[in-house]
């Protein structure tokens, strides 16, 4: 199992569009995702889950992995919260 | 208005002209369908047949959304159609529709049970927030849930809606604009007007009459109510009786034949016979009328409310975004021009964390907002300055009361193009820079802010709400919202002055100006420019087209010396009908 801190920096935060790469980039690992955010905490392969996260840049998010391929899905999803979910 | 139920005797509404036309029939209200669900214990038996239940009620509920969503893009626009992606995505949610169906087995209840307990759970997460986007969100999510358990119980669509109806609501939204003109739709008529326009675009798109704004329709009307609804002028009429009837088809008579003459009308430049040109342009929100404008012989956009794209989103949008909507425009537009005015929104629009007003219209708004925000200021004028390459973009600025608000913007407007100087990004330089006259104080100091703008744009409906002290929206004083008050026509009258000795033209771009028995009067006070609803505009064509300036100048002299609304108002009325005969004019 592998916890990282990420941070959202793209300026309209976790939005419809990024949550849904946010989904489909985790549904690519077999490793669970689970996000947490202040006390909620979610399935991160679920868009509706992912949505009700309302991160705004700069906010943190905790992703846990848990899973085969953890190590290769938390390099993805971290490199796709440094893109800035490749928004602007 | 009047709010007593409906008896039997005929009840006028008035509202909002929201897509022109005229029709009357059966009222159906229409509020949303809140699907009952019942808790049941079913058999592990019936366990795959409840999940196919479910599957299915998915499958269809998903054909109905593709269905809206390939519907809106074509009439409204991606960007618009955008708002039905979010529900398109919590429907193909494999890990929502997994624990829903894992519960169902588990716990042996019956799908739409679930589906509302698991879906609710989300909602309230989001409707906890004190965020207005998580909130609509909300929304869609609550949206979906009722389609899906609507059609786990295998309910069609709106069953209730036999035959032709006019449908009366709250409020529409696209999804039910859409799904509703599948069926036989003679008019929309709604208590919120503002945020719809979607709903209002559509309409005009269907060619169905719709009225927006009636505050209290939906308590006035009940179902199988017959009314009328007067699309042109904004007025349902509840129990209409003969005549009422009658003349409404008279009306209808006259403005097809109008309509079918229009044709040759909009081409025509707006010109008094003897050649006084009128600038005659429309107020726009959606960068999808611009045809319709287009076709009703508009020069140009007039008014673009900017504010159009903030609806259904947290978050103002950013440079990029902004330019796309002002480039298409612009170039639409071309050759004629477009005046882009920057949001005028109250604060809390803009900015999740303000404080709730307790007095709106005199608080955080226009102008304001946008000074005390300057990084979302000069997105938006960056946005506004990069589509102006072809020199055919105007900026305008909301709710300036003061010389000092007016001075910033403009160092706003100059920061934002060494900006985009240092980006080495094209835009015309001598991009004219117009403000709003709504608020009494701009009112007076006209010359001033003339003598340090571009531009004059005269916006009616809260200068007159300001200047009189009457909010039209409460009943109780509705009546003393008065466009012909002797003080506002002389507040007009200084603004076209005090413009024209600064040697600027001034324009006006409230409801007033898309009123045809205004038109005599402001052509005579020397106004340069009118824009107005793409839907009046051929009628206010027709008025300029009819009547010499020096006549008008002549009735304006003699308005001018008039002391009440009701002498002002009747002198008006006998002259455009005596000038204009063949036009469907309104009391």
């Amino acid at each position: 199992m592998i916890e990282r801190t990420v941070t959202i920096v793209n300026s309209k935060g976790l939005h419809t569009r990024p949550a849904a790469s946010l989904v489909k980039t985790a549904a690519r690992f077999q490793a669970e995702l689970t996000i947490r955010k202040d006390n909620l905490e979610i399935n991160g392969k679920s868009i509706i889950g992912v949505m009700t996260l309302a991160a705004e840049q700069g906010s943190t998010l905790t992703l846990v992995l848990d899973g085969p391929d953890e190590e290769e899905a938390c390099r993805a999803l971290e490199d796709l919260f440094r893109r800035g979910f490749d928004e602007e | 208005m009047d709010g007593t139920p409906a008896t039997g005797s005929e009840i006028v509404l008035r509202g909002v002209a929201a897509a022109p036309g005229i029709s009357h029939g059966p009222a159906y209200i229409y509020s949303k369908v809140i699907p009952r669900v019942e808790q049941k214990q079913i058999t592990p038996e019936e366990v795959p047949s409840e999940i196919a239940r479910l599957r299915n009620a998915n499958a269809r509920s998903d054909k109905e959304l593709q269905k809206i969503h390939a519907f809106a893009e074509q009439k409204l626009g991606s960007d618009n159609a955008r708002i039905f992606e979010a529900q398109l995505m919590i429907l193909a949610d494999a890990i929502l529709m997994g624990a829903i169906e894992g519960r169902i087995a588990r716990e042996l209840k019956n799908a739409e049970f679930i589906v509302a307990d698991e879906i609710t759970k989300y909602k309230q997460i989001m409707l906890a927030s004190h965020d207005e986007y998580m909130h609509e969100r909300a929304h869609d999510v609550d949206d979906v849930m009722n389609r899906i358990i609507r059609n786990i119980q295998d309910q069609k669509l709106f069953s209730r809606l036999e035959g032709a109806s006019i449908i009366v609501s709250e409020t529409l939204t696209p999804s039910d604009t859409v799904i509703f003109s599948r069926n036989q739709v003679l008019g929309y008529a709604t208590d919120l007007g503002g945020i719809t326009s979607h709903a209002a675009i559509l309409a005009r798109s269907l060619k169905i009459p719709a009225v927006v704004g009636l505050r209290t329709c939906t308590k006035t009307i009940a179902t199988g109510d017959t009314i009328a609804i007067d699309g042109y002028a904004g007025v349902v009429v509840v129990n209409p009786g003969d005549d009422t009837l009658q003349a409404l088809e008279g009306k209808k008579e006259r403005f097809r034949d109008f309509e079918e003459r229009l044709v040759t009308i909009a081409p025509l430049t707006a010109e008094t016979p003897d050649r006084k040109r009128i600038e005659l342009s429309a107020n726009i929100e959606f960068d999808t009328e611009l045809e319709f404008a287009r076709t009703q012989g508009s020069a140009g956009i007039g008014l673009f409310r900017t504010e159009s794209q903030l609806i259904g989103r947290a978050t103002y949008p950013s440079e990029e975004e902004q330019f796309a909507v002002y480039e298409r425009v612009a170039g639409g537009v071309f050759p004629h021009s477009v005046i882009f005015r920057a949001f005028d929104v109250g604060g809390d629009k803009l900015s999740p964390d303000a404080e709730h007003e307790a007095n709106p219209f005199l608080g955080w708004r226009g102008i304001r907002v946008l000074l005390d925000r300057p990084e979302l200021f000069l997105d938006q004028i960056r946005g506004i300055l990069r589509a102006s390459t072809r020199k055919n973009v105007r900026i305008m600025f909301p709710m300036v009361s003061t010389l000092a608000e007016l001075r910033r913007a403009r160092e706003m407007v100059a920061r934002a193009k060494q900006e985009l100087d240092a980006r080495n990004v094209p835009y015309d330089p001598a991009i004219k820079i117009g403000v709003m006259i709504e608020v009494p104080a701009a009112a007076v100091l006209a010359e001033q802010i003339a003598a340090e703008s571009d531009f004059l744009s005269i916006g009616t409906n809260d200068l007159i709400q300001y200047l009189l002290a009457v909010d039209r929206d409460n009943a109780a004083v509705a009546p003393l919202y008065q466009q012909f008050n002797p003080a506002v026509l002389r507040t007009i009258k200084n603004i076209i002055d005090a413009g024209h000795r600064r040697g600027v033209w001034v324009g006006m771009c409230g409801e007033m100006a898309g009123d045809p028995f205004a038109t005599v009067l402001l052509v005579g006070m020397g106004i340069d420019e009118l824009s107005v609803l793409p839907s009046v505009l051929p009628e206010i064509k027709k008025v300029i087209l009819s009547v010499r300036f020096k006549d008008a100048k002549r009735v304006a002299d003699r308005v001018l010396a008039m002391s009440t609304e009701q002498e002002i108002r009747d002198h008006l009325s006998s002259i455009t009908r005596d000038k204009v005969p063949e036009i469907p004019l309104d009391e």
